[in-house]
């Protein structure tokens, strides 16, 4: 008999994720997907091509554009990993991962690897790409399960002190890769507990806050030490923390925590939140848990205004806190929102509504000055405008009620103005952001770097982890090389 | 964690509490506070700082035990620990040599009207302190005011104490006595300060009040807190929590702070079913 051909890896389906039921889940805080098991995390990563030279890791250049995209922002050895975990090697795997990445149970979780290394993946090209992200989250989870995770051997002490404020995803990358290069680090976070909008932005169900506390335990466990409520640019000036307490060194990776509003009538009555405040006091503040103390409005029916990754993370929050029905109110087309596939996913499987090309215009309140509906208009596409996105454009007498008792607003963050605000020598942008050198991360003031959403405006995880690597690495050598140039 | 270092009732529900946090000791100014969160299940309380010394490093805070959260914190003994503090927080006062400034505090107003009081005396102004409360044993801080102001006038609503009257009939006596007043600073409930502002108003004279709206961080991350003023939205925490009185809109801020009065109320009823109160207290 005639033995089949083997199959090519793009005609193998890639593995699925098991998830818990939609009906189910939309009424618990509990994690939406459950993980591969070790056989699935095998099969999918024996479908990788082990490419020489590989497009995940370095990315691809855009035939049309002629511009480099995909790939992976902390260049993480992606073929090495997936085929340690291909031979059931899947601590090794962990392992080499953290070589460059130190949260990967994280990254695993919410970086948007479509847009990166699996966007670029041969087998991709073809048919469907290696499911990286889940092998990622896979090791990681296999290593922190069985007892696997030891901090690497780090380099000799350098006698030098490195300041971090903020401990988000680029003050946490920055801490661990400056730890293990032997400088003393000390972050500083305002908040009670660490990992930033880790912790107080991004759900529990999407990521657990175990994960992020065993992540900075890790640091921990590399020396990196942790004051926490501790406010930089209120308590100590950086020119206090460099002159009067001895850092050589300080990384600025304070985020884009100040949130916009719409400005339109009624936004300050009871019952409207900026999904930070929502979201504050649902993930950090625990409000969805009888044990914990701090209030949260139970809405019966919440509108959530925007079209982004927070926007469902709120949507979807608001579900499990009880409400009958939920609506994203976004002023474009489906094509044109910022989300993740997979988020606008899971928030329609959850049923969560979608009232596109809408926008509001004014907020309507009850007499006693709690939110009762909302005031929209329709729209339309128009022109492209400066962002590349066909410009919304209001249809004319279009206007409509919709009956609500919260409103959520989740159209953006701008960059957090304590530090710029107090350090009167670091340069800053137009848009309040800290102005830094994308290959650095050096701003104007020496021997302070900065990095993540303060130097972008809102952004991903990855890309704030990936700009906390680059600054990294440019410290140690301000630190290492005599401190003279930036 | 920060240990308390003293803990005293001064008057009937209120606590004043002396907490070890030298570097916030070190930098705070008149006007600014501090989030505190007594355990790790317990919300985020904003006090205004009342004293500070920087050279045992600690800071005063005073606060009526109204609700399950100032309860609980209320509770917590002197040498026990408070999970949180966070400071200092907020915009300090504008302190300057303004030429007579009246510095009126309301019940527990009078820990947030004494540090400006003392800023303000320091910077070379004439102090006029108006101190009122309900009644005699809720009157705080007597001492500490008499010595930051030039002159202090006292009035409790029933008369037990001082002047018999609110603190808007008293200033204005103090307005009609013929004082030339460039300034007045009103810390207290809503409706006193809004009942100054109103009185103020008429007579043209600036006035400075601080604000406690509900707050989650207390670093413009949230805007929870977030008041009008002058028709403008802004955020308590790090634009206030001081604001020229005649600007705000007192209807927003009192509807702001009764969001979750109704899960408040059933909070401090499970809470004093759960922690009945020490007979010897």
């Amino acid at each position: 008999m005639a033995e089949t051909p083997a199959k090519k890896p793009w005609e193998i389906p890639r593995q699925k994720m098991p998830e818990q039921d939609p009906k189910e889940r939309a009424r618990n805080f509990r994690e939406v997907p459950y993980g591969y098991s070790p056989e699935q995390a095998v099969a999918e990563a024996k479908r990788c091509m082990q490419c020489k030279n590989p497009p995940c890791v370095g990315g691809r250049k855009n035939k049309k554009t002629g511009e480099r995209e995909g790939g992976c922002p902390v260049e993480i050895d992606i073929p090495a990993f997936v085929s340690l975990i291909a031979k059931g090697e899947f601590i090794a795997a962990a392992r080499k991962i953290r070589e460059k990445n130190c949260l990967p149970a994280v990254c695993g979780r919410v970086c948007p690897q479509e847009e990166q290394c699996e966007k670029t993946c041969t087998v991709g090209a073809r048919g469907e790409p290696i499911a990286i992200g889940r092998l990622e989250r896979f090791a990681a989870d296999y290593e922190r399960a069985n007892g696997g995770v030891s901090p690497p051997p780090k380099a000799p002490p350098t006698g030098k002190k490195v300041a971090v404020i903020g401990s988000g995803p680029a003050g946490l990358t920055v801490a661990g890769d400056l730890a293990m290069l032997g400088h003393e680090v000390m972050v500083f976070e305002a908040l009670h507990c660490g990992g930033g909008v880790l912790v107080y932005g991004i759900p529990e169900f999407r990521l657990p806050k175990e994960i992020v506390r065993r992540e900075i335990e890790y640091l921990e466990s590399l020396g990196v030490k942790f004051e926490y409520d501790a406010v930089i640019g209120k308590r100590e000036t950086i020119d206090e923390l460099m002159k009067e307490e001895g850092f050589d060194a300080v990384f600025v990776g304070t985020g884009a925590g100040a949130p916009s509003f719409l400005g339109i009538p009624g936004e300050n009555l009871n019952g409207v939140y900026s999904a930070n405040e929502y979201l504050t006091r649902s993930n950090l503040m625990k409000a969805y848990d009888q044990l914990y103390d701090t209030p949260i409005a139970r809405a019966q029916k919440a509108a959530v205004v925007g079209g982004g990754n927070v926007a469902m993370d709120a949507a979807r929050t608001a579900l499990r806190l009880g409400a009958e029905e939920v609506t994203i109110v976004y002023r474009r087309s489906r094509a044109e929102m910022p989300a993740r596939k997979e988020e606008i996913h899971h928030a329609e499987e959850e049923g969560v509504r979608f009232m596109l090309l809408t926008n509001p215009i004014r907020i309507l309140g009850d007499e006693k000055g709690w939110v009762k509906g909302m005031e929209c208009l329709r729209m339309e596409l128009g022109e492209p405008d400066e962002s590349g996105r066909r410009r919304p454009v209001p249809v004319k007498g279009s206007e409509f009620v919709i009956d609500v008792d919260a409103v959520i607003v989740a159209i953006g963050n701008t960059p957090n103005p304590l530090i710029p605000q107090t350090t009167p020598d670091l340069e800053v942008g137009r848009h309040g952001t800290i102005i830094a050198d994308p290959e650095t991360g050096a701003t104007s003031k020496k021997g302070v770097y900065a990095g993540g959403d303060i130097v972008t405006g809102a952004a991903t995880v990855i890309l704030a982890m990936g700009a906390g690597r680059k600054a990294a690495r440019a410290m140690h050598k301000y630190l290492t090389g005599g401190m003279r140039n930036r | 964690m920060a240990r308390i270092v003293a803990k005293r009732i001064i008057a009937p529900n209120t606590v004043r509490m002396d907490i070890a946090a030298p570097k916030i000791a070190r930098k705070r100014k008149a006007g600014q506070f501090v989030i505190l969160r007594a355990a790790e299940e317990s919300e985020r309380i904003p006090l205004t700082i009342a004293m500070s010394d920087p050279v045992t490093g600690t800071i005063t805070v005073i606060f009526q035990m109204v609700g399950h959260s100032t309860m609980e914190l209320g509770r917590l003994p002197e040498g026990g620990e408070v999970r949180d503090v966070v400071g200092p927080l907020g915009k300090p006062t504008h302190i300057e040599k303004f030429g007579t400034v009246v510095s009126v505090g309301g019940g527990i107003g009078t820990a947030v009207a004494l540090p400006i009081a003392a800023a303000m005396k320091q910077a070379g102004n004439r102090v006029i302190g108006i101190v009122g409360a309900r009644t005699k044993d809720l009157l705080i801080l007597q001492d500490e005011m008499k010595a930051a102001c030039d002159e202090m006038l006292v009035s409790t609503d029933d008369g037990s104490f001082g002047i018999h009257g609110f603190v808007t009939q008293v200033l204005e006596k103090t307005i009609a006595r013929g004082d030339k007043i460039d300034l007045a600073l009103a810390i207290g409930p809503v409706p006193m300060m809004r009942a100054v502002c109103d009185l103020t108003k008429r007579h043209g004279i600036r006035t400075i009040v601080s604000l406690n709206p509900i707050m989650i961080d207390g670093t413009g991350m949230c805007g929870g807190c977030r008041v009008s003023v002058g028709g403008k939205t802004k955020f308590c925490c790090v634009d206030g929590p001081e604001f020229d009185g005649h600007e705000v809109d007192w209807d927003l801020l009192v509807n702001r702070q009764r969001m979750y009065m109704d899960a408040e109320r059933k909070a401090k009823e499970t809470f004093r079913i759960a922690h009945p109160e020490p007979k010897s207290d």
